[in-house]
């Protein structure tokens, strides 16, 4: 004979509507991408769905879903802000759980036989029984299922997963057993404490984001806003509730208890279960909103990161993956400050995190196309974003041109003979962009000479282009005819390696190429001569900043490479932004929407950051950057790596 | 054989009973330092496409500019789309943007048609 008893009071039931609705649209959401995912996507999770993969992924999940890692090195105030919801919240979660569990296994023991007398019924439960329970005052509120109609029963305590959300609440008084219980409530009060950090940090980032490290801040929807004040309000109405009871039962931690012990019992007796239902419906309108604002993130950023370690990538099509990007995407802005954009250009409509809002909300026409088309492709957000979302291809996805995309028109490029047999030897591919700077072309020919090697210059007469300028601008179909042909022909040629000037043609033969040979973009290659000791060049007593090519840096990672190179040859000073944070000369082929004059004020932003130390010449490694540079200043001579190498070899 | 500017020519000057510049107009709103351009024909002379056929880019715009649709499109598949027109335009004509909209101006379904 047993009497189940529930702890229960009727201000769950907003928390449990907004639980079981949360999650009900969550799994739909996911389900529904999930089976949106490409035959190639599918392939890779059914391989490594379970393999060691998953052991970095919840490495990863962990260090970003809770301790924001990437976040924190940013900046560490706008880390702590951001972790202190996160991991915050997260523990008092699962330390409250813990509690309520510890506790009723405390009271379980205790008490388990209670003579029972009446039972009063009500909806089909027992709320009140007359009988006999060591300590009543335990649980506040409970109901009872009962298998015996009188007599003596066992009281089994039941422990819905709502308990450690209201454990204050259910149980006033700690069973004498349970000895930790202060050692949790003043933990409890802690994490609270901790949340309360991050929320006063929210508070001081609508103000003054500077300190946080953001320079401008996102502007959210009327949705997001409303979200964000349930997920705001919820913290202080839970430490005002916990207080109360606190006052009234003396069960709180350091904090609550100090807050209770300022109100009067006699006046908040009255307000005590108000304040845990307003606190309860917090809970139940934020989790309501949660699928359809930014909030959305909390579960998706997890998802991405599994299905991103187990190897799942961007295709060129919208697939299942672009859905979990885009929903993983919290609207933080970090991606707001950095771009040149809106630093220089004042342009706050086009970020990332606009592109991204507009993407989820499916709006169409002229305005996404504007977002989308309006960018400079730098990549700069691709690198600063806290969740690596792939900026980059889902703003070239959006630029897809439909039906416009059709076949090229370029038979005639079957013209282009291979003139000699170039079997052995390295192909060098200038780029369209390196014959209006015939500089690098002329030194790079010079730099092969003197180490030696036996090269084809590919496109020396005539170039097909690498067919990336038309992939940015969503002309897949023709980009890839171009890309077509040039494989045709270096596959042809018989060549053992492909070094190109261009960025643009290295990224696109790095990434959207599928050749057999090692591409190398030149500044690549020149380290690697003069580590092997195939060329000898001289120190020379320049000063030199270097410009990151935003196509080589961020694009393809190449930053150590050009800086040995500059080391090499001359004196490489550090500039303020470089590396991942160079700014775009504003002439990326990325935009076509920018007139001359938004590209010369970016160039001169770009510019003024390499000159901001003296230097002698400002050197870079991109044909598109140097011609940016080369008219804008007669005080600083721009060059490429591979004039300077140029001028300081050694015969 | 390739035509070169100053061959003897049937008068071709704009007609403007016959034809709409509706379109050009657009493109002028799409691309507004197209209005900047005085023809000089740089775009033409750095053309990567140009090192193998005749494709003039100068030409397909100024075709635009007159109201002379005809092949146009046909004409602009030829283009890569790499920008050294841009590059080197002296007046700044954005014509990759210029050679996007022309293409997109061209793909709509003609409205009214000859005027």
């Amino acid at each position: 004979m047993k009497i189940h008893v529930y702890p229960y009071n009727d201000f769950v039931i907003p928390f449990l509507i907004g639980c079981v609705l949360l999650f009900t649209i969550c799994i739909f959401k996911y389900i529904k991408w999930i089976r949106r995912f490409s035959d190639e996507q599918r392939d890779v999770i059914r391989h490594n769905w379970f393999s060691w993969k998953i052991i970095p992924a919840v490495w990863e999940m962990i260090r970003e879903g809770l301790f924001h890692v990437r976040i924190l090195k940013k900046n560490i105030l706008l880390g702590i802000m951001h972790q202190a919801y996160a991991l915050g919240w997260f523990l008092l979660i699962v330390v409250g759980a813990i509690e309520s569990r510890d506790a009723f296994h405390s009271l379980q023991r205790e008490q388990n036989i209670a003579t029972v007398y009446e039972l009063e019924k009500q909806n089909g439960w027992y709320v009140r029984t007359t009988g006999e329970e060591k300590n009543p005052e335990y649980l506040n509120q409970r109901r009872y299922k009962v298998e015996t109609e009188g007599g003596i029963a066992r009281i089994e305590y039941k422990r819905p997963f709502y308990v450690g959300i209201f454990y204050r609440y259910f149980v006033h008084k700690a069973p004498a057993s349970f000895r930790q219980h202060k050692l949790y409530s003043n933990l409890m009060d802690a994490l609270l404490l901790y949340v309360f950090l991050g929320l006063t940090m929210a508070i001081v980032k609508i103000f003054w984001s500077k300190i946080l490290g953001m320079r401008r801040t996102t502007r959210h929807t009327l949705v997001d806003r409303f979200s964000k004040f349930s997920l705001w309000m919820i913290f202080p109405l839970r430490l005002l509730a916990e207080s109360v009871t606190a006052c009234l039962y003396g069960n709180g931690g350091f904090l609550t208890q100090a807050v209770g012990n300022m109100f009067d019992p006699m006046i908040v007796r009255g307000l005590e279960t108000s304040l845990w239902m307003f606190y309860s419906l917090m809970l139940g309108v934020f989790f309501v909103t949660m699928p359809f604002t930014r909030y959305m993130h909390i579960f998706t950023e997890l998802l991405l990161i599994y299905f991103r370690k187990i190897g799942v990538k961007e295709g060129m099509q919208r697939s299942g993956y672009t859905y979990f990007e885009l929903n993983a995407c919290s609207r933080c802005g970090v991606c707001i400050s950095g771009c040149p954009m809106d630093r220089v250009l004042e342009n706050h409509e086009i970020q990332s995190v606009y592109l991204i809002r507009s993407l989820r909300n499916q709006e169409h026409g002229s305005r996404i196309k504007l977002i989308a088309d309006n960018c400079l492709m730098c990549d700069r957000c691709t690198v600063d974003c806290p969740v690596g979302i792939d900026l980059g291809s889902l703003r070239r996805m959006t630029r897809d041109k439909g039906e416009l995309d059709t076949t090229g028109n370029y038979r005639y490029l079957d013209k282009k003979q291979i003139p000699f047999n170039a079997i052995g030897r390295v192909v060098y591919f200038g780029g369209c962009m390196s014959h209006l700077t015939p500089g690098i072309t002329e030194s790079m020919e010079r730099i092969f000479n003197a180490a030696g090697q036996r090269f084809w210059y590919m496109d020396k007469q005539s170039t097909i282009c690498c067919g990336r300028p038309l992939q940015q601008q969503g002309f897949l179909r023709q980009a890839a005819e171009l890309r077509q042909k040039n494989t045709d022909m270096i596959v042809k040629s018989g060549a053992t390696m492909l070094v190109t000037s261009c960025p643009i043609c290295y990224q696109s033969f790095m990434k959207e190429y599928s050749l057999d040979i090692p591409v190398m973009h030149h500044t690549e290659y020149i380290d690697m001569l003069i580590k092997q000791g195939r060329i000898k060049v001289r120190h020379d007593d320049r000063r030199v900043s270097y410009h990151d090519p935003c196509e080589l840096g961020r694009g393809c990672g190449i930053y150590e490479e050009p800086r040995e190179v500059l080391n090499a040859v001359t004196n490489l000073q550090k500039t303020r932004f470089q590396r991942e944070k160079s700014v775009c000369c504003g002439f990326n082929l990325g935009n076509t929407k920018l007139s001359i004059e938004e590209q010369t004020a970016i160039r001169n932003a770009s510019l003024e950051n390499l000159t901001s130390k003296p230097v002698d010449a400002i050197v870079t490694a991109c044909p598109m950057c140097k011609k940016a540079f080369l008219h804008a200043t007669n005080d600083y001579p721009v060059r490429d790596i591979a004039e300077v190498v140029a001028e300081n070899l050694i015969n | 054989m390739i035509e070169f500017g100053f061959a003897l020519k049937q008068t071709r000057s704009e007609d403007l009973d016959k034809t709409s510049l509706e379109r050009f107009h657009r493109l002028l709103e799409l691309t507004p330092s197209f209005k900047r351009c005085f023809q000089c024909g740089n775009c033409s002379a750095t053309c990567t496409a140009r090192q193998f056929t005749d494709f003039s880019i100068r030409r397909v715009h100024t075709s635009f500019r007159r109201g002379e649709y005809d092949g146009l499109a046909e004409e602009l598949r030829k283009c890569m789309l790499c920008g050294k027109c841009t590059l080197v335009c002296p007046r700044g004509v954005n014509l990759r943007s210029l050679i996007i909209n022309m293409r997109e101006i061209l793909d709509e379904p003609q409205k009214t048609g000859k005027r």
